[in-house]
Parts: structure tokens; C-alpha cells; sequence
């Protein structure tokens, strides 16, 4: 497939001009010709990339048609998921499709303001955004970028109006969901950077184009960040491939036998077995069918040198340590979780621990006013199916199988198109 | 938005709880404890399935009794 969002110049040559992003692709649509892509998106059948996977198209009529003052626009870039960097590579590589794809749904919806929420550690992508917004000369609402704190949760929509309203990046309670009440009050549209890049091609080429490229149920491209491969990186892909094609392509192995196990989807995902995983395809039904994720993109490849408990303990320890600390189910359940899963990955568990996990698991989804409980728990379980008869090992008999204890090490993912 | 009137034995009314509010204090099981459990920390589970009429006038009063305000009743919204 042709690169559709890293069309244009090749990614050693950083940025793409406002000059060579226009004569690329023209204009995006503005005003009432923006308000008139609301049906082409929807008929798209473009889903979200945040992680959630909502229908773009229907977010946007949504807030077009909420009562409550003129809306307001968050390009959400945080991007906290550990184990993704195409967020942060997009906006570094093509601030000016992201831009457009902000103007566009601002237009569309009405909205009077927009709000930028980069993650902070993000540097380059803060500088790109930045820079381009300098760039151009057809912005006429006020537009304010915000460094998103670097935490798990900031990126969850009503952290990310949180932030903005008050500067704080922790969830609140919903209903209401920001679509209805977000920044100062005002329906708010909280959209993905991909899924805003993706707007704006769709607004100038149309839903026919879109759906033009895909090998399942869901139509279009999407980006994944891939690790545990011989090449990491930032990948566009046609939605649909299987796994184990992009295995081969990113150097995770010819054959399942190659790798143990991937996570999909992050550290909200789900495993799945290489033997399984090899023929899946990447798309978020059929993934979750699969009980795992497409979420924001990620495939993680784990090698048989690694054990999948210890890897699982990683995250969840991270994943504790991400709660923003205001659910009580989050706050001890997630804790008491991460301690269990890390006694049983390093040999130290008492005797019912495993069971103890598992049943403190089914307890926690849909106890938290977020879905942070709820991710890290469906990944827990998800490893408990996977790595079953592992599990079972580190409990029994206080070791593991793999040689060494050898840890799952969280890769750095340099932000790279590979 | 409510579309029909409950039918036949749905639940008119849930229970809902404001995770962010909920301090644990446990009264809430311990008034309707045909609904509400605790889980190891003392933070409630609500049994799912709504709140049937017979138990109506306990759920009211769990609501009123929690020092936190973080439970109280919702009209169901289901076809």
C-alpha cells in the first residue's frame, strides 16, 4: 500500500513545509465546506485512533449538535501510552495535516477555539506544531498549545479538558462526557491527532478514497508503533493485515515460531499467542473478538527469551503507579494487583496469590470514573489466558521458565519511521 | 433519553456510585447488603441488574445514609 498520512517527503527530512504540504495536498476544506464533510467522514467509516476506536464522523455531529454555547476543539496528542510513539512522529513529520485536520473539525463543528495538548516530553513534536502554527495564515479563532503532563491518564479525554480548564490532568466524573461539557463548560470535540490527519485527507479525497485501501471490516490505513522487531518503529499500515505479516516486514520473524507471544494495543491491551496472533488482523473488531486490542496502534513482539509473567509485572507495577489516585478501587485494588503479579514474577509469592489475582481482577473493571482500571486489568487477564501454564509455574514452584529470569524489557521507541 | 416504560420485571432505577467521591465508608452494604458487596478494601461492588421495587425503599435509604454522598439512584435508561 502507498503511504497515505506519510505521503510526501521522505521522513530523514523532518517537518514538512506549510509550502510543500500545500502544493502537495491544497487546501483543506474551511467554513461551510467544512461543516459539509460531517457525512463524508461518517460514510468514511473512519474510527478513532486515541484507543477507544469511536466512529469519528458521529463525535463530530455530536458536538455540532449540542446545545450550550459555541464548541470548542482539543487535538489530543498526549500520547502517554508507553509503548507508542506515532502520535509524537506524526506531529513531528506532518504538523501541517494535523493542523488541518484541527481547522477542518473546528469549522465542522462550529467551534470558536481550539486547544493543542502535546505531551510534554514530546519535544520535537511541541517544536514541529509550534513552528507550523507560526506558519500559517488561515488561522482565525484562537488556538492555545498545552504540554500535557507525562502520565498514563493525562491523555484520557476528561483529563485532557481537566488540564486544560484547571491544570489538572487527572479524569473526572462523567456523564457529563466532555462532547456534552468540556473546556469552560462548552460541548467539547477531543480528537486524536491520527484520527484528525486522516479528517483532513478524507475532506479532500473523499470517503470512496478512504475506503479504497483496507483488508477487513474496517477500511482505511493506520499507524502502529512496533517493538520487540529487528526494526522498530512507526509503521503506516492498511488496516486488516495480519500480524504476522508485519512481523516479517518489521523483522519480528518469518514464522510464529519465531516469537513467543505480542501485545497488542498497549499497556490497555491484550496478549495474544504468537501461534494465534501470526494469522490475526490488525483491526479492532476482529481484535476484539480476539479478547485483545487495537487501541492506539501498538504491537509489541515478545521473544522467547523473555518470560511473559515478569513482562506482565512490569506493566502492571507501571500501571499502579499510573493511577491518578482519586478511585479507591484504582488506588488499592491496582496497588494490591501490581505487589500479587510481582511476588509470583520474582519468586517470592505466597500461596494464593494467583488466585488471589484473578479474582481481584474480575472485580475491578467498571469500579473507576476512567477506564484506567479497566485497561490494566483486561491486559492482566489477557496474560493469564496467554501465559497460563507460566503462571502456574511462578506460583507452584517459585521460578520461571525461562532461563535467567529474563525481564520484559519496556522498549524505548525511538520516534523512527521504519 | 427514555424511550419505553419498563417492561414486565426491568429495574427501574440503578444505583450509581461517584468512584471519585466514594471514601469507603461501607454503610451502603451494610443497609442493602442484597446488592452491594465490599471488596477487600471496603470500597463497594453494585450488582448489576438495576434495583428491583422491593428493595426501593432500602436503596433510598443507602443513598441517604452514605456521609460522602457518592451513591444515589438513577432512573434505568434502557428500551
Amino acid at each position: 500500500m502507498e503511504p497515505r498520512i506519510f505521503a510526501g517527503p521522505p521522513a530523514a527530512g523532518g517537518p514538512e513545509s506549510l509550502a510543500d504540504h500545500a502544493a502537495r495536498l491544497g487546501l483543506v476544506p474551511r467554513g461551510s465546506a467544512a461543516e459539509a464533510t460531517i457525512p463524508v467522514i461518517e460514510a468514511s467509516g473512519l474510527l478513532g485512533r486515541g484507543g477507544a476506536g469511536f466512529p469519528v464522523g458521529r463525535k463530530w455531529r455530536s458536538v455540532a449538535g449540542q446545545a450550550g454555547g459555541a464548541p470548542a476543539v482539543l487535538v489530543n496528542g498526549a500520547e502517554g501510552e508507553p509503548l507508542s510513539s506515532k502520535d509524537r512522529t506524526l506531529m513531528r513529520l506532518r504538523p501541517h495535516l494535523v493542523l488541518d485536520g484541527a481547522l477542518l473539525a473546528a469549522d465542522a463543528v462550529g467551534a470558536d477555539r481550539i486547544a493543542i495538548y502535546v505531551g510534554s516530553a514530546h519535544r520535537d513534536a511541541r517544536d514541529s506544531i509550534e513552528r507550523a502554527l507560526v506558519e500559517r495564515r488561515d488561522i482565525r479563532l484562537p488556538v492555545q498549545l498545552f504540554a500535557a503532563p507525562a502520565t498514563y491518564v493525562a491523555g484520557e479525554e476528561s483529563a485532557a479538558v481537566h488540564f486544560v480548564n484547571a491544570a489538572d490532568a487527572r479524569p473526572t466524573v462523567t456523564p457529563p462526557r466532555p462532547y456534552e461539557r468540556g473546556i469552560d463548560g462548552r460541548p467539547t470535540l477531543v480528537q486524536n491527532v491520527e484520527s484528525l490527519a486522516n479528517a483532513a485527507l478524507i475532506a479532500r479525497f473523499g470517503d470512496a478514497w478512504y475506503r479504497g485501501v483496507g483488508r477487513s471490516s474496517t477500511p482505511g490505513s493506520a499507524l502502529v508503533t512496533v517493538s520487540g522487531s529487528d526494526r522498530d518503529g512507526v509503521r503506516e499500515i492498511e488496516i486488516g493485515t495480519p500480524i504476522g505479516e508485519l512481523a516479517e516486514v518489521a523483522g519480528a520473524g518469518r514464522d510464529p515460531r519465531d516469537r513467543q507471544a505480542v501485545l497488542l494495543g498497549g499497556y490497555f491491551g491484550g496478549w495474544v499467542s504468537a501461534e494465534r496472533g501470526w494469522g490475526l488482523p490488525l483491526d479492532p473488531v476482529e481484535l476484539r473478538d480476539a479478547g485483545s486490542a487495537f487501541g492506539a496502534g501498538v504491537v509489541a513482539f515478545l521473544g522467547h527469551d523473555r518470560c511473559g509473567v515478569r513482562a506482565t509485572a512490569r506493566i502492571m507495577d507501571y500501571m499502579a503507579g499510573q493511577s491518578a489516585a482519586q478511585c479507591g478501587p484504582c488506588v488499592f485494588g491496582l496497588r494490591a494487583i501490581a505487589d500479587a503479579t510481582a511476588g509470583l514474577a520474582n519468586g517470592t509469592a505466597a500461596r494464593d496469590d494467583l488466585a488471589r489475582i484473578e479474582r481481584w481482577s474480575q472485580q475491578l473493571a467498571g469500579r473507576g470514573a476512567c477506564r484506567h482500571p479497566d485497561g490494566a486489568v483486561g491486559q492482566l487477564l489477557s496474560s493469564l489466558r496467554v501465559f497460563g501454564s507460566e503462571w502456574e509455574i511462578h506460583q507452584r514452584r517459585r521460578t520461571c521458565s525461562r532461563e535467567g529470569f529474563r525481564s520484559f524489557a519496556v522498549p524505548v521507541v525511538r520516534e523512527k519511521v521504519a | 433519553m427514555l424511550t419505553a416504560q419498563p417492561t414486565s420485571r426491568a429495574a427501574a432505577a440503578e444505583l450509581v456510585v461517584d468512584r471519585i467521591a466514594c471514601d469507603g465508608f461501607g454503610m451502603c452494604a451494610e443497609l442493602l447488603p442484597e446488592l452491594i458487596n465490599l471488596d477487600d478494601w471496603g470500597y463497594p461492588i453494585v450488582r448489576s441488574g438495576g434495583v428491583p421495587d422491593e428493595l426501593m425503599d432500602h436503596a433510598r435509604r443507602a443513598v441517604a445514609v452514605c456521609p460522602v454522598l457518592a451513591l444515589r439512584l438513577r432512573r434505568s435508561v434502557r428500551p
